[in-house]
């Protein structure tokens, strides 16, 4: 029964109650009275009537009037109330009932915002927690991801399945090495977050070295990590170690074997070291065996000359055998250790780094520890140098602190030069020069310098890198400098530092919700859309029909892993099309003969793209028209893109089927996205990337979860029957 | 006592010497220059005794003494094999292929002249 059809029946039982009685009093009466008597009783009654029903009527009137009056204050007030509560239970949870009505109504309005501010209190309790957990997790995760882009080892790690959850600069560095096709894909094809470890690794040698692991395991062993040697696909020797990824169980008592999860690789490139060893053991068996037969000729012929009676000519023969064979000798040796100079160095654990960098080091601790002003004056910036950072640095530092003390040297600059295989770092100072006698003792003195001690001597510290120092004179700038022969190193590639500078933030180098993927159903049909890994591609080409001898002349890729944009793990590549552009093909894409000049054509490129987009969800804007051009290379490369494939155009008309325009643009307008860098096979990549990762949960909305579900209904969409 | 060497071996530098030491213990010398001229002379003189240098031109000293061992006809030809290589496994190949004795370099003339004589009378 609603609150009207209530208000109605009370309206109707006060005014039985108020005509009633009266009704009833006056039917008895006249039940009782006959013949003249209700004549009277009509002539006296009749005239008061109409007053009796005016009365009648006003009170009735003010009855209901009071009637509405508590209706409305206290029925439809509650209702009104028990509305605003429900929104303040769901919808807005900001929201307050109004205080008002009766006094009773209020204080009930009153108890339940209080119950609402208790209520916010402890759901803000809990956000803040949650929020705060979070943060530490997030925190964690940076902190790991920039330890381990600072490692100088390359690491990756995966789950069980081989699948890259995480991984670093330097690996990104070594798998580019390894690739097959480096200046195309530049590894990308070997490494990125959700791709198989296999592309790089023989499957069962991951294998036997997990079974190892696991044996290890069971057996409660100390050591449990694994160790192997292998060849990479492009002839470099690899050293790695294995570790397991165990999972973390709370009550685990060591009692019980731990769930290995996935494993960490960590991989050292040891090709130079073992080009190293062999031309160690070149030298030596140069010095050795070499000499072994120069010896025994001077050694015979010495032997000889010792005879009493020996000819004349015979002894000249013997003494010139003697000579040239020690000629020899010498020449080799010199060689030898003039080649082998650097296998020839002590083995002290040196690091290589850029000249630069040590410089900086110095400046900063000179500064910070001795306050004496520092210049640079000629640093080779291109220099590399193989040092043990720390004791260098500790040494210069103390030298300098020695010229500050005892020489009252206000100023010092650095220089540095390359000399071959060798680096001079010099330590100049304005003012004069001391004696050889005092740079002496300060070599040989155990290094202290503000509160720091060391148990070496700068000479200790020089010997360490097989170098040499010096004291020279600059007689007419009236200075002097320290001179240090450093070895030198080749200098590293920069492509680390490139690639920082580019992106903005920290690399997304690593997803740990990868993990899960081995528990997942590997049926990519049922899969939900938020689990797949995608390729989003797009190509640019010479015009629009591949049967007519249109050509592809760029591809631009990125990659979607678990919704989430992967920018870096991005394909990029220009394609010569062996054909002519056409003049008004230009403006559309954007590439100009001239930049097609030396660019692989399509039999090199597609292997690679091939690669890039394995076990991979492709998805095109207008998919059908890049995948023809695809298709249409299939016979040449011999190379199927089997993938399955989505459309975001179509999947645009299964979300608003009313619109006019599924166009990229009008799409990224639609959805409220913004548009960077469009008009380049990669910028239209990216941006249909993030067009297809904000209509996922609009998909889902509408029911549609999985990879088939899509499909499916992308199939049925209007644009589909029209178009195909 | 007499008896005729070949000394097989491609550095001219130590042919001299040994060449003027066999000729002064009295024995009859000839030269070889590399492996296949030293089967050859081997096949043709019948030497005694080779003083046979691993590393030659051609066939290795290895190579020339592994035929020689395995010729019934040359059996009592003695091969003393001379090298470079101080390592244990070459010692111990070249006496697996049937060398009688092995010096490496550099070695005393006074023991090289011993051993030879000592191979020869033992015979």
């Amino acid at each position: 029964m609603n609150a009207r059809t209530r208000f109605i029946i009370a309206v109707v039982v006060l005014g039985l109650l108020m005509t009633g009685p009266f009704l009833l009093t006056a039917t008895l009466i006249w039940v009782s009275t006959a013949g003249a008597n209700r004549q009277l009783l009509i002539d006296t009654i009749a005239p008061h009537l109409p007053l009796g029903t005016i009365i009648t009527i006003t009170g009735f009137g003010l009855g209901v009037a009071v009637v509405r009056n508590l209706f409305r204050q206290y029925v439809k007030g509650l209702l009104r109330m028990s509305e605003q509560q429900h929104l303040m239970l769901g919808a807005n949870r900001d929201f307050r009932v109004e205080e008002k009505g009766p006094p009773e109504v209020r204080a009930l309005a009153r108890t339940a915002n209080a119950l609402a501010e208790q209520r916010d209190e402890y759901m803000r309790d809990v956000e803040r927690q949650i929020a705060e957990a979070q943060q530490t997790v997030v925190e964690e995760k940076n902190r790991l991801a920039a330890l381990m882009s600072e490692l100088t080892q390359s690491v990756v790690v995966c789950n069980l399945d081989g699948r890259i959850l995480l991984y670093n600069t330097r690996a990104r560095q070594q798998f580019k090495a390894m690739s097959d096709a480096p200046t195309v894909a530049g590894g990308g094809e070997l490494i990125g977050l959700g791709r198989s470890l296999y592309g790089a690794f023989d499957r069962n040698l991951i294998a036997h070295a997990l079974e190892g692991i696991r044996h290890r395991l069971e057996r409660h062993e100390a050591e449990i990590q694994a160790n192997f040697v292998t060849t990479s696909r492009s002839g470099q020797l690899l050293r790695v170690q294995m570790a397991p990824v165990l999972a973390s169980d709370q009550n685990d008592e060591a009692e019980t074997t731990r769930a290995m999860t996935g494993f960490i690789l960590m991989l050292d490139d040891i090709t130079r070291n073992f080009e190293t060893e062999s031309r160690r053991d070149q030298m030596l068996h140069t010095l050795t065996e070499g000499n072994r037969a120069s010896l025994a000729n001077v050694r015979a012929a010495a032997e000889m000359l010792e005879y009493p009676d020996l000819e004349e000519d015979l002894r000249k023969r013997f003494s010139t055998v003697i000579r040239d064979e020690i000629k020899a000798m010498s020449e080799r040796l010199d060689h030898t250790a003039d080649q082998f100079a650097d296998a020839l160095k002590a083995r002290w654990p040196l690091e290589e780094m850029s000249g630069a960098d040590l410089i900086a080091a110095v400046q900063r601790s000179v500064e910070s520890k001795l306050k004496v002003p520092t210049k640079l004056e000629g640093i080779d910036e291109g220099l590399w140098v193989k040092v043990d950072s720390f004791s260098l640095v500790q040494a210069l530092v103390f030298l300098v602190s020695r010229l500050s003390d005892e020489f009252e040297v206000r100023e010092i600059r650095f220089r540095l030069t390359g000399a071959g295989r060798l680096v001079h770092l010099d330590l100049i100072w304005q003012g004069q020069a001391m004696s050889t006698e005092t740079v002496m003792n300060w070599e040989l003195e155990q290094m202290s310098f503000a509160g720091e001690n060391s148990p070496l001597t700068v000479r200790d510290v020089i010997d360490r890198h097989d170098g040499e120092i010096w004291l020279e004179r600059e007689k007419v700038r009236h200075r002097a400098f320290f001179r240090l022969l450093l070895p030198a190193a080749n200098p590293h590639e920069q492509v680390e530092v490139v690639e920082r500078s580019r992106h903005d933030g920290r690399p997304e180098y690593y997803d740990f919700d990868l993990f899960k993927w081995s528990e997942k159903s590997h049926q990519l049909d049922d899969r939900l859309l938020t689990d797949l890994t995608y390729t989003v591609f797009d190509t640019e080409t010479t015009g629009l029909n591949p049967s007519e001898g249109d050509e592809i002349i760029q591809i631009g890729a990125t990659r979607v892993v678990n919704g989430k944009l992967l920018r870096q793990e991005s394909f990029e590549q220009l394609v010569d099309p062996k054909r002519h552009l056409t003049p008004e093909s230009i403006p559309i894409h954007g590439i100009r003969p001239e930049m097609l000049v030396g660019k692989p054509t399509i039999d090199k490129v597609l292997p690679a793209f091939h690669a890039f987009a394995a076990e991979t969800i492709l998805i095109a804007h207008n998919a059908a028209f890049d995948m023809r051009f695809l298709q249409m290379k299939e016979k040449v490369t011999g190379l199927r893109f089997d993938n399955p494939v989505l459309d975001t155009l179509l999947l645009s008309a299964v979300l608003h089927p009313n619109q006019e325009s599924h166009r990229l643009e009008a799409i990224v307008e639609r959805l409220n996205l913004k548009i960077v860098g469009r008009h380049t096979a990669l910028g239209d990549a990216i941006v249909t990337a993030e067009v297809f990762i904000k209509m996922i949960p609009l998909l889902a909305d509408m029911g549609i979860h999985t990879l088939r579900q899509a499909r499916e209904a992308a199939e049925k969409s209007f644009y589909a029957r029209v178009k195909y | 006592m007499a008896g005729k060497i070949l000394i097989a071996d491609d550095e001219q530098n130590i042919v001299i010497s040994l060449e003027f030491l066999m000729k002064r213990e009295g024995f009859e010398v000839s030269i070889a220059q590399d492996g296949e001229e030293a089967i050859n002379k081997i096949r043709d003189e019948m030497p005694d005794l080779v003083l046979l240098d691993v590393m030659m031109p051609k066939r290795n000293g290895f190579e020339v003494c592994q035929e020689v061992k395995a010729d019934p006809a040359l059996q009592s030809i003695k091969v003393l094999m001379l090298t470079a290589k101080g390592r244990d496994t070459e010692v111990t190949k070249g006496l697996a292929l049937g060398a009688d004795a092995y010096m490496t370099k550099p070695f005393s003339t006074k023991e090289l002249v011993e051993k030879v004589r000592s191979l020869l009378s033992g015979a």
